[in-house]
């Protein structure tokens, strides 16, 4: 605009009024910056304090380092408390999604007696309030005389996993056109062939998905597994009780390369959508 | 006899079928048969039975009572893949995560067959599409998909294809189009088709023989020109095409004619295209088989006098004209435009006459709206 030579007898725009035009052209712009910003500015602090040249405290920045990335195990314990939920995530993950499948296509396909009872069932879990879930199945299991640990560990997050598997993958079975498998049955499938040619096929995006979301339940979560893990460190443990005197800036970077491998898949998956749409 | 139904070929017959959802009956008490090799077209209003009575045969519903034979094999409660039949769905349901060849070779390759390449390119190049064979079904238009749907059917050479509805997504050009090409594909092929529609106009074009339903039963079949110039029921009369019924009296006999009653003015028609009961009776004409003539002209045929030019439509290749009958009834009357213009003005007095043979004749009971209310457009039944 500016480049363009000023001809004085062309009458100019009153700036306010420019302005004002300009601001509701770019309003939703303007809101979406804050908007992302307010988002993604913990992310960016934790994945800049990843390269904080720390020694033991991890609250003042010290200087830039890689040593954090070359070296994650570097603290204490934290590469155990790792391994411990993803161990405990990728169990929980396998479970709860053949398991919540199996609902999902229960309660989304057939009519049985009790059907919009289970349905409704399915949404307790989510509704509880994780402390009140965690101290229950701890008593649970103390009345079961099973001590805490890595499977009751295990137990409770399949269990909390399930409805949030359901939920996903009856979204996905409720929007599958049933004409589909009309179609392969009209086709010379047999209602195996059907389920392995034509329903899980379709369904899988579904199912992927909500194994994506198990896992990253499972994982971070804190409040049930302190009550049902007993002396089994995982790593949102390990970060809680290391808050108290200050957190390895190792955690940092796992914490960010988690963030960025999501990232990454989140991407990858949207780059095979639109090649298959292509 | 202890056959696989797979092989089962020859004409499919429907004894006595009903299928009831509760208390709601959707087919009636219906025997119907369709020979070998034909194009039939069941014709009817939404909510008729006639999608009910396909999935029958298709196997994705069981009759409550009847059979279903398809030559000597009875299919009644055999399964959707256990029968030689095939669907074109309404909505074609091609499989969105696989191709095109993979869809039209999905019935071949469940099937056992191996080698399918020369047989799903044949049918490719059948319906003249080729080059989209490695595309996903959501890149092709709709018309393309209707033939890809098709396609997937025909590959299969099955002893009877169904099309639920198959042009129904589509818009009027492109369905004049695919009426020519479905009929053409069906000489070629030399399967059965069974069609099922609410569009008369689909249906006439299409079909050898047209069953129109209503209410879960066949109110009749028969060739399309026999439907439209000798409908046996109101019903009939209104939803292929329009008629002008006229309610009357029978007066006498004349030979092979009946002397009817028209509100005291006597018109004869062919006593074998009467279907009533007893001496009352609706006189049926087609708009298009009237002749308006002014007072004083003479005319040949039935005539009916002191009628009055209520409203004229010109609509280029006729005239449609509403004519007011001294009994209150308006009648409608097209005219050729032989002429190029519309003869009649509005408030003309005129006579109606039409060829005696041209007369068909309803019982005098009937509900003479009935099939008139019909929207063919609206949802399909389900």
């Amino acid at each position: 605009m500016s480049q363009k030579v000023k001809d004085a007898s062309i009458p100019t725009i009153p700036f306010k009024a420019r302005f004002s035009r300009w601001f509701g052209r770019n309003l939703l712009r303007i809101y979406m910056i804050f908007g992302f910003t307010y988002l993604f500015i913990p992310v960016a602090y934790t994945f800049a304090f990843s390269f904080n040249d720390s020694g033991k405290s991890n609250l003042i920045w010290k200087g830039f380092t890689l040593d954090n990335w070359r070296n994650p195990c570097g603290a204490p314990e934290v590469c155990n408390a790792l391994g411990n939920s993803i161990k405990i995530g990728l169990l929980a993950t396998i479970f709860s999604t053949i398991l919540g499948t199996m609902i999902a296509f229960a309660i989304g396909r057939y009519k049985f007696k009790g059907r919009s009872t289970s349905n409704l069932l399915i949404f307790l879990p989510m509704a509880t309030p994780e402390i009140v879930l965690g101290a229950s199945l701890l008593s649970l299991f103390l009345v079961f005389k099973i001590n805490p640990g890595f499977w009751p560990t295990v137990i409770a997050h399949v269990m909390f996993c399930i409805s949030f598997v359901v939920v996903t993958v009856k979204a996905r079975i409720a929007s599958l056109d049933p004409r589909l498998e009309q179609a392969a049955m009209d086709l010379y499938a047999n209602e195996l062939e059907t389920f392995r040619k034509v329903t899980l096929p379709l369904v899988a995006p579904g199912i992927a998905g909500a194994a994506l979301l198990a896992f990253s339940l499972s994982f971070d979560d804190f409040i049930i597994t302190n009550f049902n893990s007993g002396t089994l460190i995982t790593f949102p443990k390990f970060v809680y009780v290391s808050a108290a005197r200050g957190i390895p800036a190792q955690a940092n970077v796992i914490g960010s390369a988690m963030f960025f491998l999501a990232l990454a898949i989140v991407i990858a998956g949207q780059l095979v959508k639109r090649k298959k749409t292509r | 006899m202890p056959k696989d139904p797979i092989t089962a070929r020859g004409d499919l017959r429907l004894t006595r079928i009903t299928k009831s959802y509760g208390d709601f009956t959707a087919v009636d008490d219906l025997t119907l048969t369709i020979p070998k090799g034909s194009f039939f077209a069941l014709l009817g209003p939404s909510g008729c039975g006639k999608t009910t009575t396909l999935r029958m045969v298709a196997g994705l519903e069981e009759p409550t009572v009847g059979s279903i034979h398809l030559g000597d094999t009875d299919i009644t409660t055999t399964r959707p893949y256990q029968r030689p039949i095939n669907t074109v769905f309404q909505n074609y349901a091609l499989f969105p995560h696989l191709t095109i060849f993979e869809n039209i070779a999905f019935g071949l390759r469940r099937r056992g067959i191996k080698d399918v390449k020369e047989q799903v390119d044949k049918v490719l190049n059948l319906v003249e599409l080729p080059h989209l064979a490695e595309r996903k079904p959501t890149q092709l238009s709709g018309g393309q998909q209707q033939r890809i749907a098709l396609a997937r059917a025909i590959v299969n050479r099955p002893a009877l294809l169904l099309l639920d509805e198959p042009l129904g997504a589509l818009d009027l050009k492109l369905r004049r189009q695919m009426q020519i090409e479905l009929k053409w594909i069906q000489r070629e092929v030399g399967l059965t088709f069974v069609h099922v529609t609410h569009d008369q106009e689909e249906a006439m074009t299409m079909a050898d023989t047209i069953a129109v339903m209503n209410e879960g039963k066949i109110e009749q079949m028969g060739s399309p020109a026999d439907l439209y110039d000798n409908p046996e029921t109101a019903f009939v009369a209104n939803f292929l095409g329009q008629s002008n019924l006229i309610k009357g009296k029978i007066d006498g006999t004349d030979g092979d004619n009946l002397v009817v009653d028209l509100y005291g003015q006597k018109i004869s028609m062919l006593k074998k295209r009467s279907h009533a009961v007893d001496n009352s009776l609706y006189a049926g004409i087609r708009p298009e088989k009237f002749r308006i003539s002014r007072l004083g002209t003479p005319v040949k045929g039935n005539t009916l006098s002191g009628g009055k030019i209520e409203d004229v439509s010109y609509i280029g290749v006729s005239t449609q004209y509403v004519v007011a009958m001294p009994w209150g009834q308006e009648v409608m009357v097209f005219e050729q435009n032989d002429d190029g213009v519309a003869p009649f003005d509005k408030g003309d007095e005129v006579n109606i006459s039409w060829e005696p043979n041209f007369t068909f004749g309803l019982r005098g009971d009937e509900d003479i709206e009935a099939g008139t209310e019909v929207n063919p457009e609206e949802l399909e039944e389900e």
